[in-house]
């Protein structure tokens, strides 16, 4: 069994940044006149945006796709969607799962699209969507990737098929961690224990790094792809040359398509460069599917009934396949704010440019060109800068991932937010769900964030429900 | 603490697929009701938002006209009765399946397996136009992936070209015994479904792998009596048939009249929240489901056995219950003749045009799909061309439901009512 804490020390230890009055061009347009609020911009997705607040709020399709379009997004959603099953089988477009895995589709821990939940501590609830990666110190020579442990690889896969046995097991505890806001409303954040539990091939390596992920929404992701390079690069600060505490650092990691390094733009540490990879990436190591990308199956040396399970054909997820999964993630569309003209929801987007959430929350993007023609040149309102920036120690998992430290995470775009509870039926937050609440989100900020983190807390209950509503709203 | 309804591989209530199971906690769940916490609603926001715009619709609708003019309350109970009727329908032929495999089992020979299949057959008749009731978070994604599982993971059930040994019934060490709760049981595991009940189990277990060019599967009956486990794979096939009627028969007891159920709580909504539900099922059926995943994921992939009912040869026959289960919906004409005040009725009150166009397009769906020549999977075969007529004449069904399901969102759309199509 091994434990992994969380430290929860960050949360008080703040680095003493400058204080400086963080607005955001954007929410400039409020500066116009102090009586009329600047309305948040409703189209995050800009002309790929669709309206709807249902649980299928993730599910949609940007519109505007050809009938051809139309059709590769429904073949790339049923091969998200479906679930894959043992090989060999009748259904031979939709065998080789496994043989360990954690999951038996993309759709099971992105239920609707939408975001995975952590294990629920009780163990009464069967939730999927958090995922535990390993690795010992050093780097890939080739690739600068994680180095695997020797019988686990770079990730535990806690289910198999039968016949082989899985990895091992991940639970979760919590520990309180009390805190209160500057007007003495107190708040109660949590602070998660990893163990891994049951292991069948020995212990874990003595120096083993671990990184617990969720399974995010996936919404935009291919208008995320389509922001030009020389954009991300643009808000870059990798010294804080203008001194506001705030770096933001672009991560170079393994582009396996074009055999060098790139820049990263998706995973909780902008680990991975494209769509593509990302989900050939997950295909691999969430579901044990090989594809072109990822072509050998996923059984360390140690693990030999798994090397000897059938597999579903070399690979198991076709090339035309892949690039029918990848469109779909490229195409799933943003929904629309709901109600941006709402005072509260108008004064929020400006505490959030005022606090200075908004630096690295981009407000706005613009997309350069794409071989999807809705994608391309859009004005798109994730709030992502889409760099790396540390977040102290409260955050961290002390596993460095490419040129990501062991404190450093990717903004996270913030599009969606207030449909997560309403697709997901939960909310929980952060790069392992440890938050259950936007406030808990926020408060578990430090590094590079501490100030606007205080600034947070420091406001009072109505500023505070105002930030919230514009949350909420997106 | 954790106040929240737990992730749910839930079919969504509006225009997307999930995976086809519900994550289940065992027979329990089984027959809990649809109001179970587990269970989630459409988005009370929209449909309320949806209930003012749609009243306001309707009783403008209702202004000037005459005291026969359809109600949206008639035609929401005539669906109510209709949905009945149909799972009674389904359950009837689906026991004179079970019937006919208990006597299979109590007599195995070529004659009596081959009457079971065909009552598989014929009870896939009756469930496929049911398929239109779902999509909505009704009562049936309760059971949905108990009941029609798909794709099946059938090496974790028996035996499989290449792994004779594969499979729960081939493994007495781990499953002493074979029931009903381990069946369920297993739907579970690991937090999530291992598919091993429902119309494509007993399928597999009828018919076997499908490993030949151009017919179904030839699973001899000797699997039965002479080979390995013969008297667990009976004793599987048997727990499967009684689950997918207990399975089915809880479905319909939601839909009964004069009960504390589903169908109560379904005629208390709102008509447009109604309205909706019924129309998004079908629109769900009829694009994303039956043109996108049934037909043209197939069609696009040529995987020849990427089909649903692939060891039985089944499929085409599958297609056409779904297109007849939406035609059934809009003009209510429900088995055992029960009918009524028709969604097409209320559509013909706002607009005869579109009212016209709609029954014509869903009937020439009907007429398409079943043109389709079978077995399905050949028109799945690396190397047949696009222009060979079986691959025209899918591409045909696909775009004739594709057409239809924008007139149906229009349909809804005339009726006050907005279907998000995915």
């Amino acid at each position: 069994m091994l434990k992994i804490a969380a430290s929860a020390k960050g949360l008080g230890a703040a680095a003493a940044l400058a204080a400086t009055a963080l607005l955001a061009a954007s929410a400039c347009t409020s500066c116009s006149g102090a009586s009329s609020l600047a309305v948040p911009p409703a189209d995050l997705g800009g002309d790929t945006t669709r309206r709807d607040a249902t649980n299928n709020a993730f599910g949609l399709a940007s519109p505007k796709l050809s009938n051809e379009e139309r059709r590769k997004f429904e073949v790339g959603d049923s091969f998200f969607t479906q679930n894959w099953v043992t090989a060999p089988a009748s259904t031979e477009a939709r065998d080789g799962l496994g043989p360990t895995f954690n999951a038996q589709s993309c759709s099971s821990c992105h239920i609707h699209d939408g975001r995975g939940a952590p294990p629920d501590p009780t163990g009464e609830e069967a939730r999927l969507g958090l995922l535990m990666r390993l690795s010992v110190p050093g780097e890939h020579p080739t690739t600068g990737a994680p180095l695997a442990d020797p019988n686990y690889g770079t990730q535990l896969q806690d289910r198999s098929v039968l016949g082989v046995p899985a990895e091992g097991d991940l639970t979760v505890s919590y520990t309180p961690v009390p805190g209160q806001y500057a007007d003495g409303e107190t708040f109660e954040l949590r602070d998660p224990i990893y163990e891994i539990v049951d292991l069948a091939f020995g212990p874990l390596a003595d120096d083993i790094q671990t990184s617990p992920r969720l399974a995010p929404q996936i919404i935009g992701a291919g208008l995320l792809e389509a922001v030009p390079e020389e954009t991300i690069l643009a808000l870059a600060d990798p010294d804080d040359a203008d001194g506001d505490g705030i770096s933001g650092r672009a991560n170079y990691v393994w582009d396996a398509r074009a055999a060098t390094m790139s820049l990263g733009r998706f995973g909780w540490k902008a680990n991975v460069a494209t769509v593509e990879q990302q989900i050939a990436g997950a295909f691999h190591g969430d579901i044990g599917i090989t594809s072109a990308l990822a072509p050998r199956e996923n059984c360390p040396e140690a693990q030999a009934s798994c090397a000897a399970a059938p597999n579903g054909g070399s690979p198991e997820l076709s090339d035309s396949k892949l690039d029918s999964v990848t469109f779909y993630n490229r195409t799933l569309a943003v929904p629309a704010m709901r109600n941006p003209e709402d005072r509260a929801v108008r004064k929020g987007y400006e505490i959030f440019g005022e606090i200075g959430c908004a630096a690295c929350h981009t407000p706005a993007l613009q997309t350069g060109p794409s071989d999807i023609a809705t994608l391309s040149h859009q004005t798109i309102h994730p709030y992502t800068d889409l760099l790396l920036h540390d977040m102290g120690e409260g955050l961290a998992d002390n596993r460095p991932d490419f040129a990501a430290s062991g404190s450093e995470w990717r903004t996270p775009p913030l599009w969606g937010l207030g449909l997560i509870e309403e697709v997901s039926g939960h909310r929980f937050l952060l790069h392992d769900g440890r938050a259950r609440t936007i406030e808990e989100a926020i408060l578990w900020h430090g590094g590079e964030a501490e100030t606007a983190k205080e600034a947070f807390r420091s406001l009072s209950s109505d500023e505070r429900k105002d930030l919230l509503a514009f949350l909420e709203a997106l | 603490m954790l106040a929240f309804p737990p992730p749910q591989n839930h079919r969504r209530n509006t225009l997307k697929r999930q995976p086809r199971l519900n994550r289940m906690s065992g027979m329990s769940r089984v027959h809990r009701t649809q109001r179970s916490p587990r269970t989630r609603r459409p988005s009370r926001t929209l449909t309320a938002a949806i209930a003012t715009f749609a009243a306001v619709g309707l009783i403008a609708a209702g202004c000037g006209s005459d005291d026969d003019s359809p109600s949206a309350e008639d035609a929401i109970s005539t669906y109510a009765r209709g949905v009945r009727a149909s799972y009674e329908a389904s359950l009837a032929t689906a026991r004179v399946m079970d019937a006919a495999i208990d006597a299979f089992l109590a007599d195995p020979s070529p004659e009596t397996l081959n009457t079971a299949k065909q009552t598989w057959l014929a009870a896939r008749e009756d469930y496929g136009p049911t398929e239109a009731f779902r999509f909505y978070d009704g009562p049936i994604e309760e059971v949905e992936g108990l009941l029609n599982a798909w794709p099946l993971d059938e090496a974790y059930i028996d035996y499989v070209e290449g792994a004779p040994d594969a499979g729960i019934i081939n493994d007495p060490s781990t499953y002493p015994t074979i029931n009903a709760d381990l069946l369920t049981s297993l739907n579970e595991e690991g937090g999530e479904e291992n598919v091993s009940t429902g119309w494509h189990a007993i399928e597999f277990l009828l018919w076997g792998q499908d490993l030949s060019a151009s017919g179904p599967g030839n699973r001899p009956y000797s699997d039965y009596t002479s080979r390995s486990n013969a008297d667990r794979r009976s004793q599987y096939l048997r727990v499967a048939s009684d689950l997918l009627i207990a399975h089915l028969q809880q479905v319909s007891n939601e839909w009964a009249p004069d009960a504390s159920n589903y169908r109560a709580s379904f005629l208390q909504r709102s008509n447009s929240e109604a309205l909706n539900n019924i129309i998004t099922g079908i629109g769900e059926l009829s694009r994303g489901e039956l043109a996108g995943e049934r037909m043209n994921v197939a069609y696009s992939e040529r995987s020849q056995e990427d089909e649903h009912s692939c060891f039985s040869d089944n499929t085409t026959r599958d297609i056409v219950g779904n297109a007849r289960g939406i035609q059934m919906v809009l003009t209510a004409n429900y088995p055992g003749g029960v009918t009524g005040t028709s969604i097409l009725d209320l559509v013909r009150e706002e607009d005869s045009a579109l009212a016209a166009r709609l029954n014509s397009e869903v009937a020439a769906s009907v007429t398409t799909v079943s043109q389709i020549p079978g077995p399905f999977d050949q028109h799945l075969r690396d190397g047949v061309p696009d222009s060979d007529p079986g691959r025209r004449a899918v591409l045909a069904g696909i775009e004739s439901l594709e057409d239809q399901t924008d007139t149906i969102v229009s349909a809804a759309t005339a009726l006050g009512v907005t279907i998000n199509v995915t």
